[in-house]
């Protein structure tokens, strides 16, 4: 790591790798709605219309389903699209597009044509956006083979997964949690591409393994720290591929630990939460020494006044119980 | 019984009865009737002692002290008791 | 007045036991110094005693179980209300239901280890057995698994039996810094003495040398307190009793110094019967926690097997340890003429930290004066 650092936030570490992508490579393009003059609609991408104009820093119209197969067929053309959309909700009117075209073409056209295609979305609540802004979908996209699933939650995955996705020959979906945007801290300055696949380990630890990514992590990193001026040695794991899953970083810890709550935002039922538990469960049994816990979302739609949508989704003190509960404590 | 009515086999096999009595430790072992049960089977004063009281009492025959040599050994041990 | 009985400390390197027997039901009467239950310790089987009379009350853990030292075993009721109340009736223990509760890596542990989960007690939900649990009684065994259990039926696991040796050995070469005398006796007056008093004696009273070295050590001691006691925690601990441990060798390998209580007070006849049976105790089992806990001094004679002298190495907390070679007839200058003579070498090794050479020379002196008038033991 380079010796000098910088300040940064998570939104400009993410503006910093697209202009990084949009100078490394003229394939390169930003496209989606209200990407350009306005600057992005959590101002991702303000002042790169100016410095790169409007032939790669796109408006389109408010079409998801429209400008997603756009991207999907520039991609086929030779063009290395970044499609940003607004946020997971509207994506399901691109689900056709990503599920049915992006995910499927390599393999419906024995494999003579490929979608490199990057795809960046906003995600989760905690914004009092209410029930129609603030899905935790993600679980439904790393469903889907054919598909890459990111969830960056620092600085670093965030300046450095665009990229590598960029260079992957599939479609690659990028969630960026509501939460994190206005997140700062330092980044080295040299920083740069990051690989997109195996799960981080964020915190070493002995007695449990949490199991988390995206707008989590940092709420059960805080989780971790009570937990340890309780005599707790919790291990914090950072999914950031959750397509496809790194099962080997996961039943290592596990063996060593023997417990794991998993937590995410998402809704519990069906969840990417019960795959990890699942695999958890199929590859680590005869390690386990607690039932795997899980703390999620509770299964409402998301409500809008503020309490009761902290109430609603996971908070540190409720990962600190689940972790005590896992140990019996 | 008295010692003058039995066997030589049979006061030899009293006389390893009473030493397994004394120290259980040894049963099972296989014990010939001529190995030194001090240097071989690594039987201190006490456990001699012991072995001695013992003997004394089934066969109510006086052993002194500086006859211990005499008992060194299975075999000696029943020829001993034997000569009553 | 009810209270717990705990599982009591039977020396500084003990940790935990496994219960194998309890001697007493729910509702029996129990006076100071009964045996309530035997354990399965590093040092073999060892009967455990009560320390007040009381009345047995519900047991807290089952055969089989592994507790630490100061864990719960039992209720005990009565206790300073007289022996006269009325016994507690008996408990029923729990029925056995099914298949235990065990986490998977529970079941795993216990399965690699050949831990039966059945004699565990489960500290999860619902008295699930949890990997914690099965580690607890890993730990317990660990000393004995890679060798096959004793067999010859003296109760006494060899290979535990050495790390526990191990562990008291390694901590007093450690944190005990000893000195070492030595000095020659001359043994031909209690030899003669001995061989006389014996001549007259059916063998189950005949006294064995071994037993004049213990009274002529405790005596000894009285005016030399800083070799008998312990050191605690670097401060140095006097005893007022002298409970001498007397170093038994167990063959195959391994040795225990279970204590004569009062040694000093003791006339030769019953100390000789009290060695007896120690050591018959060793061979087949049996020795009690307090004989094994209590010796505030040591004495190893290893004259059984010819050595000249022997340098001890000293059991902690205790502070010295006597050693006795082999009485054999060797030349010795007596009045300006070489005379043979009976003579041994008797060796201290004590803890300098509390006592200084040459107070441990003058014990040694003492201790020859003594042997001279074997009468006066």
């Amino acid at each position: 790591m380079s010796a000098e650092m910088i300040q940064t936030s998570y939104r400009e570490a993410l503006r910093e790798g697209i202009r990084d992508a949009l100078k490394r490579d003229a394939r390169v393009f930003l496209m989606g709605e209200d990407v350009g003059r306005y600057g992005g609609c959590y101002a991702v991408s303000k002042g790169l219309y100016d410095e790169f104009g409007p032939e790669r820093i796109r408006d389109t119209p408010l079409s998801e389903c429209g400008f997603t197969g756009a991207g999907i067929g520039a991609a086929m053309g030779g063009m290395r699209p970044i499609v940003e959309i607004m946020t997971v909700n509207f994506s399901l009117l691109a689900l056709d597009q990503i599920v049915n075209n992006a995910a499927t073409l390599r393999h419906m056209s024995g494999g003579q044509f490929n979608i490199p295609l990057v795809i960046r979305m906003a995600c989760g609540a905690g914004k009092q956006l209410a029930a129609q802004h603030s899905h935790s979908l993600e679980g439904w996209y790393a469903h889907i083979p054919g598909i890459k699933v990111l969830a960056p939650a620092t600085l670093e995955d965030a300046r450095g997964m665009l990229w590598t996705a960029l260079e992957d020959p599939d479609p690659v979906v990028i969630f960026e949690h509501v939460m994190l945007y206005n997140r700062t801290g330092q980044l080295a300055a040299d920083a740069g591409p990051v690989p997109i696949e195996g799960a981080a380990v964020r915190l070493e630890g002995t007695d449990l393994s949490l199991v988390t990514y995206g707008g989590c992590l940092f709420k059960t990193l805080e989780a971790a720290g009570q937990l340890a001026a309780e005599d707790i040695s919790a291990e914090v794991i950072d999914l950031r591929c959750l397509r496809p899953l790194d099962d080997a970083t996961l039943m290592t810890s596990v063996a060593k630990t023997h417990r794991a709550v998993i937590i995410s935002e998402e809704w519990r039922s069906g969840s990417l939460a019960a795959e990890v538990s699942a695999r958890i469960m199929e590859q680590a049994f005869w390690d386990l020494d607690a039932p795997v816990g899980r703390l999620c979302t509770a299964e409402v739609p998301i409500p809008y006044p503020k309490h009761l949508e902290d109430a609603a989704l996971p908070q540190v003190s409720a990962i600190v119980d689940a972790a005590k509960a896992v140990l019996n404590r | 019984m008295s010692i003058q009515e039995m066997t030589r086999e049979a006061v030899a096999a009293a006389v390893l009865e009473e030493l397994t009595n004394v120290a259980p430790d040894l049963a099972g072992e296989d014990i010939p009737e001529d190995a030194d049960l001090r240097d071989e089977f690594d039987l201190d004063s006490m456990d001699f002692l012991n072995w001695i009281t013992a003997l004394h009492n089934r066969f109510g025959i006086d052993i002194p002290e500086l006859d211990y040599p005499k008992l060194s050994t299975i075999g000696k041990a029943a020829d001993y008791l034997g000569r009553g | 007045m009810s209270d717990l009985y705990r599982m009591p400390s039977l020396g500084s390197d003990m940790e935990s036991a496994t219960l194998i027997e309890w001697c007493k039901q729910p509702g029996e009467r129990l006076a100071k110094d009964d045996v309530i239950a035997v354990v399965e310790t590093q040092k073999g089987a060892i009967e455990i005693e009560v320390f007040h009379d009381a009345v047995m009350g519900k047991p807290l853990i089952e055969v089989g179980e592994t507790v630490p030292v100061g864990a719960a075993m039992a209720e005990l009721e009565g206790i300073g209300d007289g022996i006269e109340q009325a016994p507690s009736p008996p408990v029923e223990p729990p029925a056995p239901s099914g298949r235990r509760r065990a986490s998977p890596a529970a079941r795993r542990l216990a399965e690699a280890r050949g831990i039966g989960l059945e004699r565990l007690r489960g500290s999860g939900p619902e008295g699930a057995i949890r990997l914690e649990d099965v580690q607890r009684a890993v730990q317990a065994q660990a000393p004995k698994a890679p060798l096959p259990p004793d067999s010859k039926g003296t109760g006494l696991g060899m290979a535990a039996m050495r790390q526990a040796i191990a562990a008291a050995m390694s901590r007093s070469k450690r944190e005990i810094p000893h000195y070492y005398l030595s000095h020659d006796i001359d043994l031909t007056r209690a030899t003669q003495w001995l061989g006389a008093h014996n001549a007259e004696l059916p063998p189950d009273r005949r006294i064995l040398m071994a037993a004049l070295f213990i009274k002529a050590v405790a005596l000894t001691l009285r005016k030399f307190p800083e070799l008998n006691g312990f050191d605690r925690d670097g401060q140095f601990e006097p005893s007022k009793a002298i409970h001498v441990g007397s170093a038994t060798a167990i063959r195959g390998g391994g040795l225990v110094a279970p204590a004569i209580h009062d040694a000093d007070q003791l006339e030769l006849g019953p100390l000789m019967d009290k060695l007896r049976d120690l050591v018959a105790r060793v061979r087949r089992g049996g020795l009690r926690a307090s004989e094994l806990s209590d010796p505030t001094v040591t004495v190893s004679s290893l004259g059984e097997r010819g050595v000249d002298r022997l340098y001890g190495v000293i059991y902690p907390p205790q502070v010295a340890i006597v050693g006795f070679g082999t009485p054999e007839l060797r030349p010795r200058v007596v009045e300006g003429e070489i005379t043979p003579r009976t003579l041994v070498t008797a060796t201290l090794a004590a803890d300098h930290r509390h006592s200084d050479g040459h107070r441990g020379g003058l014990f040694l002196a003492k201790l020859a004066a003594r042997l001279q008038e074997p009468e006066t033991l």
